[in-house]
């Protein structure tokens, strides 16, 4: 299809992109506004005329703790999950060991279990062991699951058994092996992986919820919902400003590495 | 997938399986487990005394009309997400493949709601439809239409699928867009040759080529609807008014965490670990592919 | 003393033997050319000397040490892979200071180590690039180079030349055959290429089927094969083979075809009737008006001289290639000799040359 003049494209697109901007851009517009208009039902199409007033009194509450926590949560989770998982998929593609099988199936098994399926169990084991109310208790359930692992296993088993053969001629071992060649080699799907679960753990809503009572450990998300709970006393310019905040991360890290995380998502399918 | 270049020692790989290994057993397996045990255990009403009670709390879930009713509106809920969400990103997919300018332009716009948390999308809509606040509310109101999807079950649901449907489209069109791509041009041009045009090549040489993302898409977006929704659906209805959104996994969180009745939540729970590792199983037997968070 | 020994090896996997007892000894600075078809057991053979695979049987020595047992990087090896093997995210420098690196070289020494071979191959203003960067014959340069800067008592080849495309084959060829004799190192190197083992080796090992055929100069090799499939291996187009009986109390070969050709070296040590099989170069057929007919199937013209493909007269109407200098000749028929001095004789049972 080598059409470059083609409006029957541009218009489905431009519907398209406004169905997905539009919400946006009113959620922005409403983040200017001023609160009791927005009640009111008058929420406007342009910018009001409240400016940026309203974020200094949102940040001066609880809002900027709040994303620390969502930022501290989600690049725990992204981090540890990447290590862990790396260190699992190397394990499982570059040894034989005893019980290999087993331990690849186990993780293996994990893929099948969402968090929501297990929340009360888990909670009850994080309670065993000290974790409710706590900033660990929020990320480290969340990291176990074999996704990350399985997608590294396929991209360590296609390494060039020449790479490796060349390595050990040069004498590195194995833990060499992994930090000096197989890990800047597998950069570009790292960054992918960083970029998706960095996402998947800023917006973590159930899990959170559960495991912290307190509200010095709610994450922005939570935040939020909490905001909009009682829609009589909702001070809406507030709530849109924060969703604002809430959002910029995550759409900042997408959009500027949209690139790779496509390609790092369509990945595995190929 | 094997390789034949491996490293000889068999303590290490031990260590650095360990950590993943460990974190499995405690918060997933030994919690799986629990809630398997719980499911078959009733308690008392104050949580002191729990007795084993077989497969009683499963016949009692399948016996309650909610219950059922649950199974049935997230049935729906989910081909409709599903649905929905799939032909319209499938749809700008295709668009967004051809070759027009600000290409970039309009996949960024709409790749980037991949940020959105479930939970966040619902204040996005809100802004569209909330009865006092929402702009198109407003319009509609202002047509006769009375909209109050706090008041109106068949309001919520469709409040609800549209948002969550709006969520997904951009994921779906992710995979869309790069199994469009996938398609060699040569194909293509082959059947042009042949005399296929627009509709016709669309549904005869495209879709079917299609195929294999769209089981794939199919099986993350019955997961998501699901599962992932809970945020969404949440922060909009609470599963309100009364049960009219009340999906299964906001049952297991209302009854579980709510109304503390383990028994049943833990039953449900149970349930629906056999719904996933069906729908995964499923999409394993027939791609091999696994979908990412 | 040999700078490498190997003493009956063996390899066999699971049922399979792929390696047949090997034994050879290697001289200081000697090119020794492994060359077989594929599936010949030569670069198992390599990587067994390399460490990268354990003989089932046998030893390998080094410079009078044991290193049957001794890890890859431990053995002073250094090889060039056929698919060059570099590290994709390495500058050109960084590859080659890899190894030495890890055997805790100081930077000078590193970086001057580096320096003498990049300037040795021509790639000094490319140390600071990506293979990525790089072109084919460049890549397999950065390859050798890696190798060079180890300065090992052994340079192990795997193919190094079959991935680049024809023209840069013949000038690459020539400068490893240069560099291997200027650094003096010791080198196997394996090929299926019977072109490189000719021009590259000091000595060839024919390898068929885990076996050695022969081990023998190039010349050696040419000119007197140990058998027919070395006979047939070395040398392009293949020789010819004609079946034929011995005769004359040894001293002629009958032709199933039908002439007879006197030997011109003397009595072969084997009984009138055995079979045999007559081998001559298509280069060494000549033209005879009072010759034997060959009716003449297909002419291949490479304009300095011609291939003519044609068949004897019956019995067995036996196929036979010829190079004709010029051009193609007119008819469909030629007479044709065979110079006593250029045939080979060989036993047809068990391929092995009959003296």
């Amino acid at each position: 299809m080598n059409d470059h003049r083609d409006p029957v494209a541009h218009v489905v697109l431009v519907l398209g992109a406004i169905l997905f901007v539009a919400p946006l851009w009113l959620v922005f517009v409403g983040s200017t506004q001023d609160s009791a208009a927005i009640a009111r039902g008058d929420l406007s199409v342009l910018p009001g005329n409240e400016g940026f007033g309203v974020y200094a009194g949102v940040l001066a509450g609880p809002v900027p703790r709040m994303l620390l926590i969502s930022l501290g949560m989600a690049l725990a989770i992204a981090i540890g999950k990447i290590v862990i998982s790396i260190l699992s998929a190397f394990a499982v593609v570059f040894f034989r060991f005893p019980g290999r099988h087993v331990a690849f199936w186990l993780i293996f098994i994990t893929l099948m279990l969402p968090v929501e399926v297990r929340i009360i169990p888990t909670y009850s084991v994080m309670s065993d062991l000290g974790l409710i109310n706590t900033f660990t208790g929020l990320w480290l359930p969340l990291i176990a699951s074999a996704t990350a692992t399985l997608l590294f296993r396929q991209i360590f088993v296609a390494i060039p058994d020449e790479l490796v053969e060349a390595a050990r001629m040069d004498g590195a071992g194995p833990l060499r092996f992994l930090w000096d060649i197989v890990i800047p080699v597998s950069g570009a799907n790292i960054a992918a992986l960083f970029v998706i679960l960095f996402i998947y753990g800023w917006n973590q809503y159930l899990w959170p919820l559960l495991v912290a009572t307190n509200p010095n450990l709610d994450t922005i998300v939570i935040g939020i919902v909490k905001m909009i709970a009682v829609e009589t006393q909702t001070d809406w310019s507030a709530v849109m400003a924060t969703a604002m905040l809430a959002l910029l991360p995550p759409v900042v890290v997408v959009v500027v590495m949209q690139r790779w995380f496509v390609s790092g998502l369509t990945e595995g399918e190929k | 997938m094997e390789r034949r270049t491996i490293f000889g020692q068999r303590l290490l790989p031990v260590i650095l399986v360990a950590p993943q290994f460990l974190l499995t057993l405690i918060f997933f397996l030994w919690p799986a487990c629990q809630a398997i045990w719980s499911s078959m255990t009733r308690q008392d009403p104050f949580g002191l005394h729990s007795q084993f009670a077989g497969l009683d709390n499963f016949v009692e879930l399948f016996t309650d009309p909610l219950y059922r009713a649950s199974i049935g509106r997230t049935v729906f809920f989910m081909a409709a997400v599903s649905a929905l969400s799939m032909s319209l990103a499938l749809l700008l997919a295709v668009f967004a493949d051809r070759e027009i300018r600000g290409r970039t332009i309009y996949r960024t716009l709409l790749i980037w709601p991949y940020a959105i948390a479930p939970a966040m999308a619902a204040v996005l809509w809100i802004v569209l439809l909330q009865p006092q606040v929402g702009i198109l509310a407003a319009w509609l109101s202002r047509h006769g239409i009375a909209w109050d999807y706090h008041l109106n079950d068949t309001q919520a649901m469709l409040m609800i699928v549209l948002a969550c449907a709006w969520k997904q489209v951009s994921y779906n069109f992710i995979f869309f867009l790069a199994g469009l791509q996938s398609i060699p041009r040569t194909v293509l041009e082959a059947a042009r040759m042949d005399g296929a045009r627009g509709w016709h090549r669309f549904r005869t040489i495209t879709f079917p080529l299609l195929a294999p993302t769209s089981f794939f898409l199919l099986v993350v977006n019955l997961v998501y609807a699901a599962f992932d929704t809970f945020g969404t659906i949440q922060a909009l209805t609470q599963g309100g008014p009364g049960k009219a959104t009340e999906t299964l996994v906001v049952k297991v969180y209302r009854d579980g965490v709510v109304n503390l009745d383990i028994g049943s939540s833990s039953a449900q729970s149970v349930v629906l670990m056999i719904g996933v590792i069906g729908l995964t199983a499923l999409q394993f037997r027939f791609l091999g592919r696994r979908q990412l968070t | 003393m040999a700078m490498l020994e190997l003493a009956g090896l063996r390899k066999s996997f699971g049922e399979t033997e792929v390696l047949r007892q090997i034994d050879l000894s290697l001289a200081s600075g000697e090119m020794l050319v492994i060359v077989g078809a594929s599936g010949c057991g030569k670069s198992t053979l390599l990587r067994i000397v390399a460490g990268l695979e354990t003989p089932s049987a046998g030893r390998i020595l080094l410079e009078g040490r044991d290193i049957t047992s001794i890890d890859p990087s431990a053995r002073d090896i250094a090889m060039v892979f056929q698919n060059y093997a570099l590290y994709p995210h390495m500058t050109v420098f960084d590859n080659m200071a890899y190894g030495l690196r890890i055997r805790g070289l100081s930077r000078e020494d590193i970086a001057h180590r580096v320096d003498v071979a990049a300037s040795l191959l021509g790639l000094s203003e490319l140390l600071g690039r990506k293979p990525r960067q790089l072109s084919g014959g460049q890549r397999q340069r950065v390859a050798m180079g890696r190798a060079i800067v180890r300065e090992p008592k052994l340079f192990l080849f795997d193919e190094p030349l079959s991935n680049l495309d024809a023209t840069l084959r013949v000038r690459t060829r020539a400068e490893i055959r240069r560099l291997q004799r200027r650094l003096g190192i010791t080198s196997l190197y394996v090929t299926h290429d019977q072109v490189e083992a000719m021009t590259l080796g000091d000595r060839l090992l024919v390898l068929h089927q885990g076996r050695p055929a022969q081990l023998a100069t190039p010349m050696e090799v040419f000119e007197r094969p140990a058998d027919t499939y070395v006979a047939g291996f070395i040398g392009a187009p293949a020789m010819n083979f004609l079946p034929a009986t011995l005769t004359d109390t040894g001293t002629a070969a009958k032709l199933e075809a039908g002439p007879l050709l006197q030997f011109a070296d003397g009595q072969r040590k084997a009984s009138d009737g055995t079979a045999l099989i007559v081998g001559i170069r298509p280069e060494h057929i000549q033209t005879n008006p009072a010759g034997i007919p060959l009716r003449i199937d297909l002419v291949e013209p490479l304009g300095s001289e011609t291939l003519v493909h044609g068949r004897l007269a019956a019995p067995g109407e036996a196929a036979l290639v010829m190079r004709l200098a010029g051009r193609a000749p007119e008819s469909d028929m030629l007479r044709i000799e065979f110079p006593a001095e250029d045939i080979h004789v060989f036993d047809a049972g068990s391929g092995l040359r009959l003296s």
